[in-house]
């Protein structure tokens, strides 16, 4: 499969007051052509960093990417592109939805003139033309009485309306990928249902790439081709989505599976918690970032970072259990039929 | 039977937006709690149910209807008795950014119960805090800290602690993790659960998250659009749902299956909710229900009691094959 | 590279260890210093004021003259040795009458912003906590306070008082400007109200007066500072505008708004009479406004990270 994206050694700080803020502490990854590729985490881990890293969006000075990171979609870095080249690659290329619609979309203007303005932007178009577009791609995304929607303004519409309309305007160029940071984190069940379909019906319709940014293990598992797993700014664990949920490696993984609800669990047991919090990303690091919550913690696991280590032609886990001398354990989670 | 401490009758609120136009954020909702259960509130946002929460212990004064307490009515309580039945009840909020006040430390904000309800030294109020800073899984030394120096599941216990300092029976726990990591709700819910059996708790639980309400709950009321549409225990409720909007919520949790062949049949989600200011007539579940025939969009279904301790306002209720097999 | 196999002993998680702050620990007001003294234009606006301030005290003194002692054997002297900054046409010394004017204008400023604050911060207060009909009645009533130009005002106060005294100016341009405050605060406190921990409090059974005294107020304490610092320089500008048309601080008595109206008219000779009072005038209320700045970013509970 042809890799679209490749990430190498990304690095991104921010500086505050207190010290370097090591938000993502060296991550390596890459996008196949109409794949889906989900960053799970908590808050912290660097996923939404990382995604906005792959836009360009992180702001200097506060933030810095460092100088031995790449980027590289289709060959060119993204991290050398001049302002003109930008505008070319976010949007043409890459475009992204963000949690929050209303952040992204202008109060001020109605959704239709958004729209239409993000295609006489990118394409060669008149304005009349771009109006049709936009009516097309709000059809596409499945809003209801697209003609009345286009000159709505964005308050006037229910959240997942804007939603729809948010991911409208990152598809009306036909990107080749599309970076979801937490779609639905905000929206209520029924509505993640709809806006995760739909995302995924247009993901085939136009063989768009999805980097899917969120915490939700249930939306990944049904929606993610491959999955990494992050913690801390680090990849632990990626590999399929099969793999993941079936054969996980690394026990960050297994206890994140073991503390999701289960519908048919008895009710009021104990569920299954991880102990503490994650780590300050403003310590050093040295050793694997997930030592102190660890119940397999060894010694060597406080004093030196584990390599990646392959499992499989795509599954790889950092971890010291992966180490030769390392005991032998029973996997910490089994998946119940 | 045990017996019940809360009991809600026919509560309405509603809010007036303009001269014309009123939301009717909670209408005609009955049920009761009973002592020691832990009552679970779901719906989407939007539906009343952290309105009901709060018209329920007294924030907001009802328009309509009744809640008893120990069979005392609470919005006419005698002078005197209005502040021993705020120390019985209490209330965990959702966000733990906006729920401690940024100037006080941790100690004070937790001490601002002890000070109002019970005379205490210094010293005893000190070693009062210390207590419950340890029973809520915070080391001591959180004591001095302001609330921005701490992660949101450490200001979630902080809140616990400000709620228990006062010894309530009764907490209206609102919801209390939806702003939290997952691997930090499990610790939540397992505290609150712990604190539940130590104190012999009665809670109200208000969340959108079914899967959390149904592992914490002993039993459900779903809320739609300021109706209750259904309420039953937590295993009824999520083995059998009888009304559509329960079924079409439970259908809609992405289930941690990667395999789409293993995965359970999902109903189809239509629409989206409708405006609470310009329900639609009838049934308030009309407009996305895919079963709808015409008396559902004429009459107003009540709740009735269809199985034992299983409560459906629906004129058709029925099981849903796909829901029920998981 | 061997590692050893002792270093794969499993040692699990240790208690107390996750849970630890390991920040050090910054108090509000040392950690409003540090980013205050970030903002370097800020700074230096203050070190400004700071110097303004103790002349205005000292100056007079400094200088050996009095201000209001004329010496007609020295009119209209340019800036020399013992008139540092020459003297006007009676003679009277320059230097000691800046710093005169100078008191009477910072007091005007201060006592204003004052005065506006707490009867702003009181009014508005009350009306957000109580709330529903009588907030919407007194928030009308400063409405209509604020649509009243503040010049009629002025020179209604001064006629009907029969007076043009530092205190009768201070009154006429404070019976109305409170209302901004008024509004400024109310708005803050309606923001307040809605949070959670007001409603905690609420629920625990936490008195009225309490919840304002401990929870209201001191959530918008930082907001009020800021908002006298920028008050500040306006109640100077009024001032020194009032005087400069003449309804001002009455002769011997003066300020910078005095001052400049005096020098004014002999403004083509003598321009160095007319440069120093202005430049007062610029320098205080340019001071204020960029360490307003500089407070309002480091007092910002949002912006704490």
């Amino acid at each position: 499969m042809e890799k679209i994206l490749e990430v190498k050694n990304l690095e991104v700080s921010f500086h505050t007051y207190a010290g370097e803020v090591r938000a993502v502490r060296g991550i390596n990854f890459h996008i196949h052509k109409g794949e889906t590729l989900a960053f799970v985490g908590e808050s912290g881990s660097g996923k939404t960093v990382t995604a906005k890293s792959i836009m360009r969006l992180l702001k200097a000075p506060l933030a810095e990417i460092k100088e031995s990171s790449s980027i590289l979609y289709k060959g060119r870095e993204v991290l050398q592109m001049n302002k003109t080249e930008l505008q070319d690659y976010r949007g043409n290329d890459v475009s992204m939805i963000f949690q929050d619609p209303m952040t992204f979309l202008n109060p001020t203007m109605t959704c239709g003139d958004q729209i239409i303005e993000s295609f006489i932007l990118h394409q060669d178009i008149n304005k009349r033309e771009a109006r049709q577009k936009a009516l097309e791609m709000l059809n596409v995304v499945r809003i209801p009485d697209a003609e009345k929607r286009l000159d709505a303004y964005p308050h006037e519409l229910s959240g997942g309306m804007r939603q729809r309309v948010m991911i409208a305007m990152a598809l009306a160029c036909s990107p080749s990928i599309l970076v979801a940071d937490e779609p639905t984190t905000a929206l209520d069940v029924t509505i993640q249902a709809q806006i995760m379909a739909l995302l995924n019906a247009l993901k085939v319709k136009f063989d768009t790439a999805i980097l899917l940014v969120t915490h939700d293990l249930g939306v990944v598992s049904n929606f993610a081709d491959r999955i990494q797993i992050m913690y801390a700014g680090k990849v632990l664990e990626e590999g399929t989505a099969m793999e993941i949920f079936y054969k996980p490696q690394h026990p960050y993984t297994w206890a994140l599976l073991k503390s999701v609800p289960k519908l048919s669990k008895h009710n009021k047991q104990e569920l299954y918690a991880l102990k503490g919090t994650p780590p300050d990303l403003i310590l050093p690091l040295e050793h694997c970032p997930f030592a102190a919550r660890c119940e397999y913690c060894m010694k060597i696991c406080r004093t030196a970072m584990p390599d990646r280590t392959k499992i499989t032609e795509t599954q790889y886990v950092s971890c010291w259990l992966k180490h030769e001398k390392a005991p032998v354990i029973e996997p910490g989670y089994k998946r119940e039929v | 039977m045990s017996e019940t401490l809360i009991e809600v009758k026919n509560l309405s609120k509603h809010f007036k937006i303009s001269r014309k136009l009123v939301l009717k954020a909670v209408d005609h909702v009955s049920f009761e709690i009973k002592r020691g259960e832990t009552f679970g509130l779901v719906g989407e946002s939007g539906c009343g149910k952290t309105t009901c929460g709060r018209t329920l212990i007294n924030l907001y004064s009802a328009t309509d209807g009744q809640v008893l307490y120990n069979g005392q009515d609470i919005s006419h309580l005698p002078k005197g008795k209005v502040l021993d039945y705020k120390q019985r009840i209490q209330m965990i909020f959702q966000d733990p950014y906006s729920s401690l006040n940024p100037r006080m430390t941790i100690s004070e904000i937790i001490a601002q119960g002890l000070n109002i309800h019970f005379k205490m030294s210094k010293r005893e109020q000190e070693e009062k805090v210390n207590a419950l800073m340890a029973d809520v899984g915070l080391t001591a030394s959180f004591g001095n800290r302001f609330a921005h120096e701490l992660s949101g599941g450490q200001r979630q216990r902080v809140g616990i602690a400000r709620a228990l300092a006062v010894e309530p029976e009764f907490i209206v726990c609102d919801e209390p993790i939806s702003a939290l990591d997952v691997s930090i709700q499990a610790q939540i819910i397992n505290l609150l659960i712990k604190l539940q059996k130590e104190r012999k708790l009665t809670y109200l639980f208000i969340s959108h998250d079914l899967s959390m309400v149904k592992h914490i709950s002993d039993r459900v009321g779903v809320m739609y659009l300021g109706h209750m549409v259904e309420i039953a225990t937590s295993l009824n409720l999520f083995d059998e749902p009888l009304h559509p909007y329960t079924q079409m919520l439970l259908s809609a949790i992405p289930e941690a299956e990667p395999d789409p062949a293993k995965r359970r049949k999902s109903v189809k989600i239509e629409g989206e909710v409708p405006s609470p200011i310009t329900p639609p007539p009838g049934c308030k579940f009309s407009s996305r229900c895919v079963y709808v025939k015409d008396q559902c969009k004429l009459e107003v279904p009540t709740l009735k009691e269809i199985r034992p301790d299983h409560f459906v306002a629906c004129h058709f209720p029925r099981v849903c094959e796909e829901v029920s097999s998981c | 590279m061997e590692i050893q196999s002792n270093l794969f002993e499993m040692i699990g998680i240790e208690e107390n260890e996750t849970d630890v702050i390991s920040r050090p620990r910054v108090g509000y007001l040392a950690d409003a210093w540090r980013r205050f003294k970030l903002n370097k234009v800020a700074v230096v606006a203050m070190i400004i004021l700071a110097i303004l301030i103790f002349m205005v005290l000292f100056g007079q003194a400094i200088s050996g003259y009095n201000f209001s002692d004329m010496d007609k054997t020295a009119r209209n002297l340019a800036p020399n040795g013992s008139h540092w900054f020459g003297t006007d046409k009676l003679g009277r010394d320059t230097f000691a009458r800046v710093w005169q004017g100078g008191r009477i204008s910072l007091a005007i400023g201060v006592i204003g912003a004052l005065v506006s604050t707490v009867v702003g911060c009181l009014y508005g207060g009350i009306a957000a906590y109580i709330g529903g009909v009588v907030d919407d009645v007194m928030m009308r009533i400063v409405e209509i306070l604020i649509s009243v130009p503040y010049l009629i005002v002025v020179i209604l106060m001064s006629v009907i008082l029969q007076s043009k005294s530092v205190g009768t100016l201070l009154l006429a341009m404070t019976i109305t400007s409170w209302c901004g405050m008024a509004r400024f605060i109310h708005a803050q406190m309606l923001q307040i109200k809605g949070q959670e921990y007001i409603l905690a409090a609420q629920v625990l059974g936490e008195r009225r007066w309490r919840i304002v005294t401990k929870h209201m107020i001191p959530n918008t304490l930082s907001v009020v500072i800021v908002s006298i610092t920028f008050d500040i320089p306006g109640y100077i500008f009024s001032e020194a505008f009032l005087s400069f048309i003449g309804l001002g601080v009455q002769s011997p008595d003066t300020s910078w708004g005095a001052l400049v109206s005096e020098a004014q008219s002999t403004f083509i000779f003598y321009p160095y009479q007319l440069l120093f009072p202005a430049l007062m005038i610029a320098l205080t209320m340019l001071s204020f406004t960029l360490m307003g700045d500089g407070l309002r970013d480091a007092l910002d509970p949002k912006l704490r990270k």
